[in-house]
């Protein structure tokens, strides 16, 4: 099924409420989405016999600061049956109570548990209903989140000291 | 003998909990497992990542494009020119250049070869790990070779940095054509010979076959790709389903197994150093002349002729060095078959010179996952079996 036919399908199925937007860079596709719509879409794009997303390549979040919204996550997906791939992605609203949050794809591809929990650590994200939401690759006792945009390369003595304190 | 057989019933089982690593001669890096342990039957496997984690995709984001080329062949070094390939064919795909003939045949050479050069390393310490140790010193017999071959491109053993944006660095030396021609001729009576340590071994046999099940459902569920889910009963290569550096005039096949143990693993794999050597006899005798590096001025290094010859070219080199190339906006997915599985690399750019997001999708990451599922219920020594069998590389894995 090329590109086109898969986001026409998605924005039938999904009205204006859900999908937002729709993209295309070098004949790949990426269709934006609403975050309290991720769950229902990812079961459509899963479910659906013609569409068949069954493989999840990654989840992965993109920092926009300074820009508002700030963190946007991309889902990479890819039928195994079809041989076709898609993008979505979903901005995710700023909070002033707490971090960003998205519900979690782990119901509907489990792969995506390590997957987000390392967005989670790396970026500052909730990600609702995760399994196991433990940090993945940085220490446990870092409260900083590294791919941020404005959390410096060298990482910050207080936070981040060179020798365990 | 009553009170004690109820003492004994009252008791109840208590599990162990084991630290595998992160030293540890079988974890093949800085690896660490929590296992709990029933007696030796394996409950659970918590892996504890982040030990080799160096900030990788945070660095790449303040380097130009091209100062990352030796970045992310030092991710999965074991095979370190299929990194730059996914990585330079994005970054290729962003800027819509063409790379032209000769240097896709080559990149496909370089690509078979670290495809080989892994899997030699991988069947070495694979054979170690279920107790085997000859298989690893002819292995490293023909790694030494590959690795002469690999320093006669660009001067590196293991990490050679050949592939740039665009293209190569530089053309073939005189003799490589030769010499790779003398590998790829005595190549397949060595998997011969190592086919003989192993296949028919009954006693590998016997420690591998119907160990680790990762069922096709599952391998698809928790994202195993490559000789992982080839193993488990599908045939996808990316090589094959969406072919990319001309893959598509190649004649090879992909091998799948039905077993989804590690038994199956290991067959796949050694066809998959057949099906590589295939490749390579191929490509050697389609490699066409003509230059190595597409030419797009402003984003391309010109070649090096012109730079000594032509004041344009020269000013051209000299901003590309000092203010790196500026795609434009926009983000791209390119994915390739590495010894590993699928090897994604995800540039968001901004216009600017350095990537504003680069997201590395690491196979052996994600294969990684299905470990916990695949060693419930398996004796401990399997477990070291079944964690060998997915062929992790720290590096790609912590990134």
């Amino acid at each position: 099924m090329n590109q086109e036919a898969i986001r026409d399908k998605l924005a039938s199925r999904f009205g204006e409420d859900v999908i937002q937007a729709a993209k295309e860079f070098r004949a790949q596709f990426s269709v934006t989405v609403r975050p309290a719509g991720i769950l229902n879409v990812s079961h459509f794009l899963k479910d659906d016999p013609e569409l068949a997303f069954d493989f999840l390549s990654f989840v992965c979040a993109v920092d926009w600061y300074p820009n508002t919204p700030r963190f946007e996550v991309v889902y990479q997906l890819y039928s195994t049956r079809h041989n076709h791939r898609f993008r979505i992605r979903t901005i995710l609203e700023d909070s002033a109570s707490g971090p960003a949050a998205v519900d979690s794809v782990t119901p509907v591809w489990p792969t995506a548990d390590w997957h987000e929990r390392e967005t989670a650590e790396m970026f500052g994200i909730k990600f609702r209903n995760h399994p196991d939401p433990r940090k993945l690759l940085l220490p446990d006792n870092w409260t900083v989140h590294p791919l941020r945009k404005d959390f410096p390369l060298e990482g910050t003595e207080e936070h981040t000291p060179d020798l365990p304190r | 003998m009553p009170e004690i057989a109820s003492q004994i019933a009252e008791a109840g089982v208590e599990t162990m909990e084991i630290n595998l690593g992160p030293h540890h001669p079988s974890t093949h890096g800085v690896f660490r497992a929590v296992v709990e342990l029933d007696g030796e039957i394996v409950l659970n496997v918590v892996p504890h990542l982040g030990y080799l984690h160096r900030g990788f995709e945070k660095t790449c984001e303040n380097k130009h494009y091209h100062q990352v080329i030796p970045l992310t062949e030092r991710c999965d070094y074991m095979g370190a020119s299929s990194n730059s390939l996914v990585y330079c064919m994005c970054v290729e795909k962003i800027l819509d250049v063409d790379v032209p003939a000769r240097a896709q045949v080559i990149r496909v050479m370089m690509a078979e070869l670290s495809r080989i050069f892994s899997h030699l390393f991988w069947l070495g310490t694979h054979g170690h790990d279920v107790g085997a140790m000859t298989p690893l010193f002819y292995c490293l017999r023909e790694r030494e070779e590959i690795m002469n071959l690999f320093e006669l491109t660009a001067g590196g053993r293991l990490m050679p940095t050949y592939l740039r944006i665009g293209g190569l660095i530089r053309d073939l030396e005189e003799g490589f054509p030769e010499k790779l021609r003398a590998f790829t001729d005595h190549f397949d009576r060595r998997v011969d010979e190592y086919e003989t340590l192993l296949t028919k071994n009954a006693i590998y046999v016997d420690r591998t076959k119907g160990i680790g099940l990762l069922p096709l459902k599952d391998a698809v569920d928790l994202g195993a790709s490559g000789p992982m889910i080839r193993a488990s009963g599908m045939a996808w290569d990316v090589r094959k389903r969406e072919p990319y550096c001309g893959y598509e005039d190649y004649d090879f096949d992909v091998p799948v197994e039905y077993g989804c143990d590690v038994y199956s693993r290991y067959l796949v794999r050694i066809r998959e150093m057949r099906e590589s050597n295939r490749i390579l006899k191929q490509a050697l005798d389609r490699l066409p002349d003509g230059p190595i590096r597409a030419q797009k001025a402003g984003v391309i290094f010109p070649p090096q002729e012109d730079i000594y010859t032509r004041m344009e070219s020269l000013i051209h080199h000299f901003m590309l060095v000092v203010e790196g190339l500026k795609p434009p906006t926009g983000d791209y997915y390119q994915c390739i078959e590495s010894p590993r599985g699928e090897l994604g690399c995800y540039i968001v750019s901004d216009g600017g010179p350095k990537p504003y997001r680069l997201k590395w999708r690491a196979p052996a990451f994600v294969n990684l996952e299905s470990l916990a599922k695949m060693s419930k219920g398996a004796f401990f020594a399997d477990l070291i079996a079944i964690l060998s069998s997915v062929d992790i590389v720290l590096a790609e894995v912590d990134r």
